[in-house]
């Protein structure tokens, strides 16, 4: 367990490394598109640890956050509009926000488990989905162009792409150790109790239900700062942020790495993203190839990529 | 008013009817086998392409509905025995990626197959025409057939489900699998049987339904949701359920579009009322399954929450 721990920092270490090393790379390979792609991947990576963090350890299989994204983007969109272009009040509105609308979705999800939860989730996105279609003032279905990027202390930093991509990068690290404390915690370990028996954890005395919506809360919060951070990536935001197949990579994306350890959830989101953008190169049809390895990945392998490195766990 | 509340009465009874045909099949699935399909809703847009093709090829649309119903049938069964039965004892995570994955794999053949852009097929001459319902009032002919071929399919499957031997291992097998299984019926062929059958019947609402909706790639995600929200709402694994679910759902989604702007505007301003009415109506719904749920976390005919 020690062992793993050490190791588990160890690799933290050398991917964080190779992150902060990337946008120099790419300076000298001439090549400023790879740290625009860079920034995407952060920004999900970031999603993705949060998708971790209650599908890994809470066991809680939510198939809607992409809301979230879209909840994070549209605090951009809607702030920006109304004049205020501040990156921490961006942030601020989408924390708020999204743990809101995680607080009122979870407490109703979270009285049902198994397929429920699943179809439940998926369809409050949906529902959230179709608000932002209908909002006619930002765009409606077309979405809406951001006039610029978020402003830190009233000044445009963040036009310049690396400065974005080493503030997703801050981000991402610094959300990455908050999970790591948060799942070492006593909260996180309640948490892990109530996925692996919540009929026992009651027997010793906890409530399930605030632990997991608690877990639930944080983790929607902490995908809409991924929205912030994909919205001003894009400089555009619309509906399609939140459409339902983007959920989907976002599981996909954390199983393909190997739940519940958090490290597992960011280098899934690389590869994903990676994968699906050599795919669009190589023909219009990836999500025929896409859908096929993922078929093929759970068909074969129980525990993710991690778990086809590692070999079986007895 | 009255005859446009009627009208929108109809239409609403009509999205039920097609709903009910695809949470049927789904509610099974996911009821007997514990088992999460988000690929249900890619056989109904196969089945409306399956039409449009199959029309065009022997020159009429009753013909291209009848030969829809075993081409979805042979692509349940082949759907079944490739990736469905490797996943029934895995846990409901690997079961979403798979049937994610081969949604992704589906929708993208159809769009090589058939193209982007919207399709049509046109009914036959003789449903093609509307008759008088009230006064001035008429009511397409061919979507009261569409309303009429539900609710036969529904008295259908209720006689199969309650009068027959295979409707009662199905029954058995909603409320204890195990128990079914010690009893010596083979379990996995039942459920061959029932997703092939549901798969049908999703291919038949979506053939059924190309005459009136345009044929596109989008077409299966909207209704696979609301499928979802019919079952929760009716309970899992309950067919009754998921005809009282599939009615609510199309009512309130139908009247709450057409009504719910004129509601409002008695307690606000009409553009006011208009835009707030916009918002709301599509999340009427999942409103609903939200207060349904805090009430009863198991549906409204469910057994187990």
């Amino acid at each position: 367990m020690i062992r793993a721990l050490r190791q588990r920092r160890v690799a933290a270490t050398l991917l964080f490394l190779a992150f902060a090393l990337l946008p120099i790379i790419a300076a000298a390979a001439g090549d400023p598109y790879l740290v625009i792609v860079a920034t995407r991947i952060l920004a999900f990576a970031i999603a993705a640890l949060a998708l971790d963090l209650i599908l890994g350890y809470g066991g809680m299989v939510s198939f809607g956050h992409a809301a979230y994204l879209g909840i994070g983007a549209y605090s951009v969109a809607i702030l920006s509009g109304a004049g205020v272009t501040d990156l921490g009040a961006h942030l601020a509105a989408a924390v708020v926000a999204g743990a809101l609308f995680a607080l009122l979705t979870g407490a109703i999800s979270l009285r049902t488990r198994g397929i429920y939860f699943i179809m439940i989730t998926l369809a409050f996105a949906q529902m959230a989905y179709f608000f932002f279609v209908s909002l006619s003032a930002y765009g409606g279905d077309d979405g809406v162009t951001l006039a610029a990027r978020s402003t830190v202390l009233g000044r445009d930093w963040l036009r310049d792409d690396r400065v974005l991509y080493y503030t997703a990068l801050a981000l991402l690290v610094g959300l990455y150790l908050l999970c790591v404390a948060i799942t070492g915690s006593r909260f996180g370990r309640v948490l892990t109790g109530t996925r692996e028996n919540p009929v026992r954890m009651e027997a010793v005395g906890f409530t399930p239900f605030r632990y997991q919506l608690t877990a639930f809360v944080i983790s929607g919060a902490m995908t809409a700062v991924a929205g912030v951070m994909l919205a001003n990536q894009a400089s555009y935001v619309s509906p399609a942020f939140m459409n339902w197949h983007r959920s989907g990579e976002l599981v996909v994306m954390v199983v393909l790495g190997g739940i519940g350890n958090l490290l597992g959830a960011i280098a899934g989101a690389t590869l994903a993203l990676l994968l699906e953008e050599w795919l669009a190169v190589l023909t219009d049809h990836w999500p025929l190839i896409f859908g096929t390895l993922l078929i093929l990945v759970v068909m074969f392998s129980r525990d993710g990529l991690t778990g086809l490195f590692r070999g079986r766990r007895g | 008013m009255t005859s446009l509340f009627l009208l929108q009465l109809l239409n609403g009874v009509q999205l039920g009817i097609l709903l009910f045909l695809i949470a049927a099949g789904l509610t099974l699935v996911f009821g007997i086998m514990d088992f999460v399909n988000l690929a249900h809703g890619v056989i109904y847009m196969v089945g409306a392409y399956l039409v449009v093709s199959l029309s065009a090829w022997t020159g009429s649309y009753g013909w291209g509905l009848l030969l829809v119903l075993p081409a979805t049938l042979l692509i349940g069964l082949l759907a079944e025995a490739l990736i469905f039965r490797r996943l029934y004892d895995r846990p409901h995570l690997d079961q979403v990626l798979a049937t994610f994955g081969l949604v992704m794999i589906v929708t993208e053949l159809v769009e090589i197959i058939w193209g982007t852009s919207p399709l049509l097929v046109t009914a036959p001459d003789a449903l093609s025409g509307s008759i008088p319902l009230m006064g001035p009032l008429r009511y397409p002919v061919f979507r009261l057939v569409v309303i009429g071929a539900g609710l036969l399919t529904a008295v259908g499957l209720w006689l199969v489900i309650t009068r027959t031997r295979i409707g009662m291992r199905l029954r058995a097998g909603a409320s204890n699998r195990a128990m079914v299984a010690a009893l010596g019926v083979d379990i996995g062929r039942l459920f061959t049987v029932i997703f092939a059958f549901g798969a049908m019947l999703a291919g038949f609402a979506g053939a059924l339904v190309a005459p009136i909706l345009s044929v596109d790639p989008g077409m299966g995600e909207s209704v696979l949701i609301l499928a979802f929200v019919v079952i929760v709402i009716g309970g899992i694994g309950s067919v009754k359920g998921a005809f009282a679910g599939a009615l609510l759902v199309g009512l309130v989604d139908t009247l709450g579009r057409s009504f719910g702007p004129i509601v409002l505007r008695s307690v606000m301003e009409p553009s006011a009322a208009a835009q707030t009415g916009r918002v709301l109506a599509p999340m009427l719904v999942y409103l609903l399954m939200a207060a349904i749920l805090a009430a009863r976390p198991q549906g409204l005919f469910g057994a187990r929450p």
